[in-house]
């Protein structure tokens, strides 16, 4: 009865061993400092323990003001962004086997929003800038009765930028985004072309006159950070280009 | 300190809070506080699909579905709110597509569906298609959309404002809501909003365990603010461990994969699920799973260094439905185990999941104190609910059909309700208990740290109120987290400030996580029966004529003004099934 599993592979996994890695984290306490400093914290991990465990460990062990944002804790809720031996990541989704333990691993706030306090940042203008472009389908007519019908291919169109989780990692890498105070960023772009590559969508119109602003999608520069930083690796610079490649043919 | 006045105030953005919040805000004047941001909640982490019975594939209706409800939860459903749930389903589903959700589509153009554990056709012949699903990342779409339409509908949202307790008084001697007293994280700031009706949308608990397909934030606050008020707690016994979490990890790998045909084999290669459930195997319900899998663990047929895993089997599958239809749990795979579904065999072992107790109510969503009284003007969905659809046992994607359905309830009666009355007077001194809580735990001194108690409690819920229980592991649990409550006073947290104190916040989610795992381990020890996800090693049977009642926790004062858990009881609600033996 019982059926053999032929050929397939099963990895050993040996019993780990933990080794002390060295976390340089770029402290900002705004009722106690001026100005933000480094700070370096040592602790023992896995290579398969995450960033996010090892902030866990030295908080929960070392120093109880040492302040982040984090929940899944597996990449999905968007929490816990921030800046990783100067990379913009989840720190749940890095573990220690991918970084160089050899040296301290750098971790600091993701940059272009208001630094709060240690690795938290005001997260309100980035929501701003999502709301700005319509982020909700906008149907044409009444409503049918059942569901609107949409083609596997139609619904593929735009798979890609649903799984954007608004961590802001690909906004806070732009070089546009950090010197322009105005430009909304990847993030709500791709919110745009979720929409607007949506065949169930009619909101073109009213998307484009905001997409089409001085401060819009033509301030992207194509310097493709965004994409490197997106942790659901959306092709982000690609959706700007098609959002673009819209604006420009008027049509879908 | 600030007063805010609101028609309907709501607790939780996650699922439930936001569909609540979407039928609200258009007939009350509303306004949704969560202690994250609306897209950090967890729903955003649910990946397999919502049931309902479109028959967009094949032949199905919401008759076949509730018994399926009722048999998955071993009976103990209410029969009435399982009905209301799969006949709503339907509309629940569609309101969603025309919301904007991404469901993936049929050749047709339809709302695709697929099988999922326990949900069968007529009454148990075969697994049906009945899963609406987008790829494996279902409630992330849900939690998108949901927020999408809340920036549409304009609703207003208070984030990372943490409740820390609710406001009752009293009329005509009656208890009656007045508001909820809520902590600003930026700025430490304490909040009074004074509303005519509030719903709990809070979420689970699931932090209790160590091993946990839950997020850091699901500590139970809101059952926990529920029961201090001394309001009951239902069938906080049954829990469900979800058979597939990545071993090790507790990160949730989706039934869905086991609905595309995934299938689980033990160290010798074997489907064992064909010994335990030969009808539907793989796609039995998820406590029986679970056990199965420890059982295999326990006769020495686990993988790994340590024989204490199973393996999920994907690798018949085609790797392009795997990436396509499969993308999120392929990813976590590798990136957290290094293994790659499409070639390898992925160990997996049951990780702590989601609460079917909670909070109960009626199928209005309004807050029983008793067994036959609300408390007017108190409401709870989702999660932190037990209204009961899901028994001793929730079936997969039926939690994502409860925020919906129950949500949209919630919102429509919450508001109702506000529009019907006035605001009630706030009790006297309303911020006392929340600043003393606060301002004790920010100048305590004690030597104990929160993350060394919580890990302990972690440790031995893990180890004796797990997937299988003895009265002998469930005392060790009990006289466990009695000590951590009493080593609990003596905690102190180092962060002293007003800004983004999270130390703070995680000591106060401790108190009600310990909380919770008393009531959890008291009903556990009193249910001697196996039901559900309630397995006690020395009581294995089912035992209708003691045990066919809901547990309806209280959290009581005895005569030397020692703290209890004292237990009373609820019918369960029958309409059509009768008990039967569970096979499948």
């Amino acid at each position: 009865m019982a059926a053999v599993v032929e050929e397939v592979v099963v990895t050993e996994v040996d019993a780990p061993v933990a080794s002390d890695v060295t976390f340089r984290i770029r402290r900002f306490i705004p009722e106690f400092d001026e100005e933000p400093h480094w700070e370096d914290y040592t602790i023992a991990l896995y290579p398969t323990d995450r960033v996010l465990t090892a902030l866990d460990k030295i908080k929960g062990e070392l120093d109880g003001t040492l302040s982040f944002r984090r929940s899944c804790g597996h990449g999905i809720c968007g929490s816990d962004a921030m800046r990783i031996n100067g990379r913009n990541r989840l720190a749940c989704k890095t573990l220690v086997k991918d970084l160089d333990i050899k040296k301290p691993i750098t971790v600091e706030a993701i940059k272009g929003l208001p630094l709060e306090k240690d690795m938290i940042v005001d997260m309100e203008p980035f929501f701003a800038a999502y709301r700005q472009v319509l982020p909700f389908l906008i149907p044409e007519g009444h409503d049918p009765t059942r569901e609107r019908l949409q083609s596997a291919e139609d619904r593929a169109r735009f798979d890609d930028t649903t799984k954007c989780i608004l961590c802001a990692a690909c906004t806070t890498s732009c070089p546009v985004y950090w010197t322009d105070g105005q430009y909304f960023g990847p993030a709500a772009i791709v919110a745009a072309h979720r929409f607007i590559f949506d065949s169930r969508d009619s909101g073109f119109e009213q998307r484009l006159e905001v997409l089409n602003d001085k401060e819009g999608v033509w301030r992207c520069r194509t310097t493709f950070n965004c994409t490197d930083a997106c942790p659901r690796g959306i092709e982000v610079t690609k959706a700007i280009q098609e959002v673009k490649r819209a604006l420009i043919f008027r049509r879908v | 300190m600030q007063t805010h006045t609101f028609d309907v105030i709501i607790v939780g953005a996650g699922g439930a809070g936001m569909r609540a919040a979407l039928e609200s805000s258009g007939r009350a004047r509303t306004a949704v506080l969560t202690k994250l941001y609306p897209t950090r909640s967890h729903t955003g982490a649910a990946q397999g699909g919502m049931c309902a019975a479109l028959a967009n594939v094949e032949e199905d209706n919401w008759e076949w579905h509730t018994f399926d409800t009722v048999k998955g939860g071993d009976y103990l459903v209410d029969q009435d709110a399982a009905e209301i749930m799969c006949k709503e389903a339907i509309d629940a589903v569609l309101d969603l597509e025309k919301m904007g959700l991404p469901f993936n589509r049929t050749p047709e153009g339809r709302i695709d569906q697929r099988r999922f554990g326990g949900h069968t056709r007529n009454h148990g012949e075969a697994a049906v298609r009945r899963s609406c699903y987008a790829a494996d990342r279902t409630g992330h779409m849900i939690l998108q959309t949901l927020y999408q339409n809340c920036i549409k509908a304009e609703v207003e949202f208070f984030n990372e404002f943490y409740v820390l307790d609710l406001l009752l008084n009293e009329d005509s001697g009656e208890p009656v809501a007045a508001g909820v007293v809520a902590y600003e994280l930026a700025t430490g700031e304490i909040h009074i909003f004074k509303a005519k009706s509030i719903v709990f949308a809070t979420g689970g608990y699931g932090k209790v365990w160590k091993t946990t397909s839950n997020a850091h934030t699901l500590t139970g606050d809101g059952m926990g603010i529920i029961w201090r008020k001394g309001l009951p707690l239902e069938d906080m016994e049954f829990y469900q461990f979800h058979p597939t979490g990545l071993a090790g990890l507790g990160v949730l790998l989706t039934e869905g994969a086991r609905g595309e045909g995934g299938i689980l084999r033990n160290a010798t290669g074997e489907r064992f699920m064909e010994r335990y459930a030969p009808t539907i195997k793989d796609l039995a319900p998820r406590d029986m799973i679970a056990r199965a899998m420890v059982q295999e663990v326990r006769e020495g047929r686990g993988g790994g260094p340590n024989k204490d895993y199973v393996f999920l089997d994907l690798t018949h599958l085609p790797a392009e439905q795997v990436e396509s239809k499969l993308p999120d749990i392929t990813e976590f795979s590798r990136t957290y185990l290094g293994v790659d579904p499409i070639t390898e065999l992925v160990p997996v072992f049951p990780t702590a999941h989601y609460a079917m107790g909670g909070v109960p109510t009626n199928v209005e969503t309004e807050v029983l104190r008793d067994n036959d009284h609300v408390v007017r003007g108190l409401y709870a969905a989702g999660e932190v609910a037990c209204v009961s659809v899901h028994g001793a046992n929730r079936l997969g994607t039926n939690s994502l059909l409860d925020i919906n359905v129950f949500g949209r309830r919630a919102g429509i009666a919450a508001a109702e309700y506000a529009t019907s009355v006035d605001h009630v007077e706030l009790p006297g001194d309303p911020q006392g208990a929340t600043i003393a809580l606060v301002e004790q735990m920010r100048s305590a001194t004690g030597n104990e740290r929160v993350a060394v108690l919580r890990k302990e409690l972690q440790e031995t819920m893990d180890m004796n109120a797990q997937v299988y229980r003895t009265e002998v592991t469930l005392k060790q649990a009990l006289g466990d987290v009695q000590e951590l409550k009493s080593r609990y006073a003596n905690v102190s947290i180092q962060d002293k400030g007003t800004r983004y104190n999270t130390d703070l916040l995680e000591a106060i989610e401790l108190g009600f996580l310990l909380d919770l795992a008393e009531v959890t381990v008291v009903s556990a020890l009193e249910r001697k029966e196996s039901r559900g996800g309630h397995a006690r090693e020395d009581y294995p049977n089912r035992d209708d004529v003691n045990f066919m009642r809901h547990t309806m926790a209280y959290k009581s004062t005895d005569v030397s003004g020692e703290g209890y858990v004292r237990l009373d009881y609820k019918p369960v609600n029958v309409t059509r099934y009768e008990p039967m033996e569970r096979k499948y």
